[in-house]
């Protein structure tokens, strides 16, 4: 497994696509903080970039790798090597060339110029939203084998979990204002990765948008460390569930 | 002029005829009341260190309680201190401890009933149920005085400084921390309360009624359990007063509930979740204030008329303005706004688009505050831009129609 994933690490460095990802983030990170001269502001602003690139080009990009890497595959296959192993070395390798992409665009940059607990967090989160969406694109992949259906259906998981979700959510709220709802929005936040990322992020670096009885709640529980390891282990959940789902349909799939 | 001199020389005769009465364990009086029983009229009582506990002391005569060096009164967490029922009394650098606590009676270090000419100036109160508690007493000076307590719960502590039914006091220069409410108020009018520290009270840094007509300058308000309430009052003048985290869902760095004709001027709002929130004021002017990294800068209630918001900065703070209805009778104009995302492009640092200050999530979240949950999400971001371009559920008639480029000088 560690001898595929290094072939398909490099082949993914090499790829001009995320060398043009991880000059872009370096550019919007380094503009942002030569913007503004609040920290404090150009975090959050970085963080609503963070929120809907990432996502976004993970589960794009990955989608489409899935599908030029297919004869590759079958090559493979043809090996006599297991489907688990080429599968886990294709999910480990595409999120570790992004990571590395984000973490050398964003990371980097934060650390020189404003490294404090919650750039921590971002850089945290802008980790692990790369490693579910990465595997979101391969439960998109597995489910067809026509490549424009499978953009289409990841170009959807993110549109979903970017926008429509949060239409969604502020529709229920909506609807049953009457009621207490601090914990039902706090399982909705779970429902949707994104949610949780900025949530987090913003208890640590927005105080005042936290506000009133809602904002108090969310601090009591996001800011105490069993909060912040109830969510890292809920996108530990994010990861492993669309990656599993995948993984039982690859391997049962006729390639 | 012969005049002016007999009547210079019969004041220096009467000041000389003033005694001085010394108490210590070593003096020939042992005890304070001992000595206030024995002065005159006019007289001092100088209290020379240590620890006095004498229980409650009552003082119905014109004199002067000097302490040195801080003596200690102890009223062993029983007593009330000293209760003053007389005219031109002072009660100079004492430091009074552990009162005791009421439920029915409100326990103070100095309570002054129908004093006038009361004078208290830089004392210590340590650990007091009321610290100074004024009742129907005119021309009272308190200044200078440190007052701190430790209660855990609202109902175990009183005010620090407490008056009632007053008029023309003075209140200067003093520290109030961890009491009930650090200065309150009740009919007390004319009086001015400046240069204060007033912070971590269990409830209000400053709270009034009824109080009309009074001026608060150069006081800071800092961590008070919920900021600073004044209610019912008019003519009232507020400014360079600092207003700095209030933190809270009920914390407010400024609540204003039916007050008229008042002048806020010059204040400095910082990191408070409600800076100001208004409530039924009418006619009020809000001038030249900073608003800083609030949640909220300014709530005003539809229920407020007539008032002016004029040269304001609002910096940092999440959402500037809210209220709860479409009606608009308050005037916003000429405030520096650093969300303002116009131009100017006759270069006369006015803005040439009006600002609106309410956006709509912060009309949502106040109807649902739950949804803070969203806040900051690409959603959000996509509704509150769509209502700038075409405003319908926020009040369109409130806008900024000359918002400054730059922001006002910060004081």
């Amino acid at each position: 497994m560690i001898k595929i994933g290094k072939y398909i690490l490099y082949d993914m460095v090499r790829n001009r696509f995320v060398m043009a990802y991880t000059f872009f983030l370096l550019l919007v990170t380094l503009s942002m903080f030569s913007l503004d001269s609040d920290p404090g502001k150009s975090t959050i602003s970085l963080m609503n970039i963070v929120l809907l690139v990432v996502p976004l080009v993970s589960i794009v990009f990955t989608t489409i790798h899935f599908y030029n890497s297919y004869e590759f595959m079958e090559m493979l296959l043809a090996q006599p090597v297991h489907r688990k192993t080429i599968y886990f070395a294709e999910y480990l390798s595409v999120s570790i060339a992004l990571s590395v992409a984000f973490l050398s665009g964003v990371a980097l940059p934060l650390c020189v110029f404003n490294f404090n607990e919650s750039t921590l967090y971002l850089i945290l989160i802008g980790v692990m939203l790369t490693f579910i969406f990465v595997a979101l694109a391969f439960a998109a992949s597995v489910a067809t084998r026509d490549k424009a259906r499978a953009i289409g259906i990841a170009l959807l998981f993110w549109f979903y979990f970017a926008i429509i979700y949060d239409g969604l959510v502020l529709y229920i709220i909506y609807t049953f204002s009457d009621y207490p709802m601090e914990k039902v929005t706090l399982s909705l936040v779970s429902l949707n990765p994104i949610d949780l990322a900025r949530i987090v992020i913003l208890l640590k670096l927005d105080v005042s948008a936290m506000m009133g009885y809602t904002g108090a709640f969310y601090q009591n529980f996001f800011g105490s460390g069993g909060g912040i390891i109830y969510s890292l282990l809920i996108m530990i959940v994010w990861i492993l569930l669309p990656l599993l789902i995948a993984h039982r349909k690859f391997c049962l799939k006729d390639i | 002029m012969r005049l002016v001199l007999f009547i210079g020389f019969l004041l220096l005769v009467a000041n000389l005829m003033a005694n001085t009465l010394e108490v210590s364990a070593t003096s020939k009086w042992k005890t304070i009341r001992s000595a206030i029983s024995a002065a005159a009229k006019g007289d001092t009582v100088r209290i020379l260190p240590g620890t006095y506990r004498e229980g409650n002391l009552v003082i119905q005569k014109s004199i002067t309680l000097l302490g040195v060096n801080y003596p200690i009164v102890d009223g062993e967490n029983k007593f009330e201190l000293f209760t003053i029922a007389a005219n031109h009394v002072s009660v100079i650098g004492i430091r009074m401890i552990n009162t005791g606590v009421g439920s029915i009676n409100d326990i103070s270090a100095i309570n002054a009933i129908e004093s006038d000419d009361l004078r208290v100036l830089n004392n210590q109160f340590e650990n007091t149920f009321f610290g100074i508690h004024l009742a129907n007493s005119s021309h009272t000076r308190i200044e200078g005085n440190v007052l701190h307590s430790n209660a855990q719960a609202e109902h175990q502590i009183g005010n620090g400084i407490h008056a009632w039914k007053c008029d023309s006091i003075r209140i200067e220069n003093n520290q109030v921390s961890g009491h009930r409410d650090g200065i309150y108020f009740e009919f007390v009018t004319n009086s001015v309360v400046q240069h204060n520290n007033s912070h971590h009270n269990m409830r209000y840094g400053l709270h009034f009624m009824f109080s009309h007509n009074d001026v608060y300058q150069y006081n800071t308000f800092k961590s008070n359990g919920a900021g600073v309430a004044v209610m019912y009052t008019k003519g009232v003048t507020m400014r360079h007063n600092q207003f700095i985290d209030n933190w809270g869902s009920s914390s407010y760095g400024l609540l204003l509930k039916d007050i008229r004709d008042s002048h806020i001027t010059q204040n400095r709002f910082d990191k408070n979740t409600i800076a100001i929130y208004m409530e039924g004021c009418s006619r009020s002017k809000f001038e030249s204030n900073t608003f800083h990294e609030n949640g909220w800068a300014v709530k005003v209630q539809s229920n407020c008329d007539g008032n002016v918001f004029i040269k304001n900065n609002f910096l940092s703070n999440t959402f500037d303005m809210a209220t709860n209805g479409t009606l608009v009778l308050n005037t916003v104009d000429a405030n520096y706004w650093d969300k303002y995302r116009g131009y100017d492009l006759n270069k006369d640092q006015i803005g040439d688009v009006p600002f609106h200050p309410v956006n709509l999530y912060s009309m949502i979240i106040e109807k649902m505050p739950s949804s803070v949950m969203l806040w900051r999400s690409f959603l959000v971001y996509m509704l509150d831009r769509s209502e700038e371009v075409i405003p319908s559920i926020t009040p369109e008639e409130l806008k900024d129609n000359h918002p400054a480029m730059r922001s006002y000088p910060l004081l």
